[in-house]
């Protein structure tokens, strides 16, 4: 043994987090007690939640720790004359109602239609500043590890735990085993977080996550803006980890500071100094490493039905290496062993709490700007939440959308889930900048191609999948 | 509270997809919903279902009967995806009680616990057994965390807290609530309180 050897044992980013938050440990006959920072709450997921408590005469424990928003029921397209929102369903809008009188009975605040700050649960937390560093942030939602990308533990639950976090704000949890993903080198011009993502999953495969926490680190990582790190852990779910993190860095605590939620003055410099302490000790031990090259990662596009079947934006489809592939592959309507890029496409989804961000809609833009999207094809821009629509509105993005002949909408999940009523209809093929291209994600029959922003806006100009490296001019001229 | 589960003998029903997720176990439009009853007719509705509502000829969750085919073999990964507990709300709904694959996803394996259906994984070996054998009679003991059908005996696990609370009927949020005193101590002490 060395005399310079550590005191304690080097720990991952999760570990820290993660003790810092259990009430009780956990057992061979029980899990532990975690304890849970911030609670989100959306329509789909808890009602039955709130049932559960009241049949039982429990109260919300931490009202002040909950916070609520509307975001997959809710239509896109503005009241008509007479103030009336198109819900797709009277089923739809009595859930939003639901969720309504469940916040103003149980003192929680909620993002509602009349709220500057409302959006999808997963954009709107992180603007307010709700989310921050070493938070264990949990909501009835997958995508819930998107906001990991602070250096917060973060995960989806079931509405059963939306009912115990309501009434104990605590889980029943075992801790889950640790993977590290690391991505070196830099991202090429034209290639973004999206991209990385989709690459990541991959190499990972579509269950390859299950059990794990992943930690993203690396060069490429630490080279990703905010809005970046929110993508790229977004995403961990569909490599089957539930949670996805990054370390804060100095990115992390400027893109906090001053936001609504966040602490102020003395308190926040305070906060920032443990926030930049949050990091995996040098020698620290992870279950699983995978190392990728970010400087080999092209934009990516998908050709099967789940997010693991990602290929180079004109790089052939796989010969199906199994019956799945196949199926996958005679779904999508695409050829083994030809690129995807020769089909017409039918509609342009650029949106999702994966990637409604404001640098998404620049993004997408930037390549939109001045050009006309292909006839026949239906494009929809869905800002994440309502500070997005109001800031690229206050860019002038929205015109740059219409003018090219999107269509330009109201914040929500919108076609990411379909619940709505914003559809694809069957056989059609879409591009979209969501997380999932299961079959009928998108509607009934519906075939989904996952793309970021950049390829989501090349796609909808030249009317085919397209690589968005031959519409940036910047990077025409390099 | 879900009804606890000791032994069950059914027949199986076997979907042998890799990867359903939880969009084809119930999908996104019927998410509407603020029960949690009623979804077992709308479990796997568009594997079920022509475009005008007519049940697909052929499709064997419209043909068997559920009462007494209680356990869903499926392909691999099954149920990754969305968290929505709706889908073990509906695969419960339906009928099944037990769903056996080689890998289950976490969060669907944590919510079909809570509800009282039981997600069994087995080794490849076994699993492709049972694929072959739509309708084979299988026991599932899990006071013995045995699965037998025909000579075979193979065991399986179960998170022992949510083993406990299925063979006994402990309640898990009734379990939480008596342990509050420890949540308000570890608020003070971390300064977690009320502002
Ligand atoms: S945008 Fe899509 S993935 Fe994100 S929360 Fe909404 S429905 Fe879920």
């Amino acid at each position: 043994m060395s005399p310079n050897e550590p005191r304690t044992t080097p720990k991952t980013l999760f570990d820290k987090v993660w003790e810092s938050r259990i009430v009780t440990p956990e057992t061979s006959d029980a899990p532990g007690l975690l304890y849970v920072d911030l609670h989100l709450i959306h329509e789909v997921t808890s009602p039955q939640a709130f049932a559960e408590i009241e049949s039982r005469g429990l109260k919300v424990r931490r009202p002040d720790r909950t916070f609520g928003t509307l975001d997959h029921s809710t239509p896109t397209l503005p009241p008509n004359a007479q103030g009336l929102r198109p819900y797709v369903t009277k089923q739809a809008e009595s859930q939003v109602e639901t969720l309504e009188r469940n916040c103003a009975k149980h003192g929680i605040t909620l993002a509602g239609w009349d709220s500057d700050d409302r959006g999808i649960v997963h954009v709107m937390a992180p603007e307010l500043g709700l989310t921050q560093p070493g938070q264990v942030v949990v909501c009835g939602d997958s995508h819930t590890a998107t906001h990991g990308a602070f250096g917060a533990i973060a995960f989806g639950i079931g509405t059963s735990e939306v009912g115990h976090v309501l009434a104990t704000q605590c889980l029943l949890q075992r801790k889950p085993k640790r993977m590290r993903v690391t991505v070196d080198g830099n991202l090429r011009p034209g290639v973004s977080a999206k991209d990385m993502a989709l690459a990541i999953i991959a190499e990972i495969g579509f269950g390859g996550g299950s059990g794990y926490a992943l930690e993203y680190a690396g060069e490429a990582v630490r080279g990703l803006d905010m809005e970046g790190r929110m993508t790229l852990c977004n995403m961990s779910i569909e490599a089957g980890a539930r949670c996805g993190m990054v370390a804060p860095d100095a990115k992390t605590v400027e893109w906090v500071r001053g936001r609504k939620y966040a602490p102020k003055g003395e308190a926040f410099e305070q906060a920032a100094e443990r926030w930049l302490s949050l990091k995996t000790d040098d020698g620290a031990l992870f279950d699983k490493e995978v190392r990728l090259d970010g400087s080999k990662i092209a934009p990516m596009a998908t050709w099967g039905t789940t997010p693991d079947a990602g290929a180079a934006v004109g790089a052939p489809a796989p010969a199906p290496r199994n019956e799945n592939d196949q199926r996958a592959l005679s779904y999508m309507g695409f050829a083994a062993n030809e690129p995807t890029t020769g089909h017409p496409v039918d509609v342009v989804f650029i949106g999702s709490c994966t990637n409604g961000r404001m640098t998404d809609m620049r993004a997408a833009a930037n390549i939109m700007r001045g050009r006309r999207v292909k006839d026949g094809v239906r494009v929809l821009v869905v800002p994440g939440s309502v500070a997005v629509q109001r800031a690229a509105e206050a860019e002038g993005l929205d015109k740059v959308f219409t003018a090219a002949g999107a269509e330009w909408r109201l914040p929500g999940c919108s076609m990411c889930i379909a619940m709505n009523g914003d559809m694809v209809q069957p056989g059609q093929l879409a591009v979209s900048t969501s997380n999932r291209n299961f079959e009928g994600r998108q509607g009934k029959g519906a075939r989904t191609v996952l793309v970021s922003p950049a390829t989501a806006a090349a796609t909808a100009i030249a009317g085919h999948i397209a690589d968005p490296r031959a519409y940036a001019e910047e990077v025409a001229h390099a | 509270m879900p009804e606890p589960f000791k032994v069950l003998t059914s027949q199986t029903v076997v979907l042998p997809q890799k990867s359903i997720d939880t969009d084809q176990i119930i999908p996104a439009r019927f998410l509407t919903t603020t029960t949690r009853e009623g979804l077992g007719k709308s479990a796997f509705y568009d594997w079920r279902y022509k475009a005008d509502g007519k049940p697909l000829a052929g499709v064997e969750l419209n043909t068997v009967d559920a009462e007494s085919h209680r356990v869903l073999v499926a392909g691999d990964n099954f149920a990754c995806g969305s968290s929505r507990e709706h889908a073990p709300w509906a695969l419960l709904d339906y009928g099944f009680r037990a769903v056996v694959s080689t890998t289950i996803a976490d969060i669907f394996t944590s919510n079909a616990l809570k509800n009282g259906l039981l997600p069994i994984q087995v080794d490849k070996e076994t699993h492709e057994k049972l694929l072959a054998r739509p309708g084979a009679e299988v026991t599932i003991d899990l006071e013995n965390n045995e699965l037998r059908f025909g000579n075979h005996v193979v065991g399986f696990k179960v998170e022992p807290f949510a083993r406990r609370c299925l063979l006994e009927g402990v309640d898990n949020l009734g379990w939480m609530v008596d342990r509050i005193v420890a949540v308000e101590t570890f608020e003070r002490e971390n300064g977690l309180e009320s502002a």
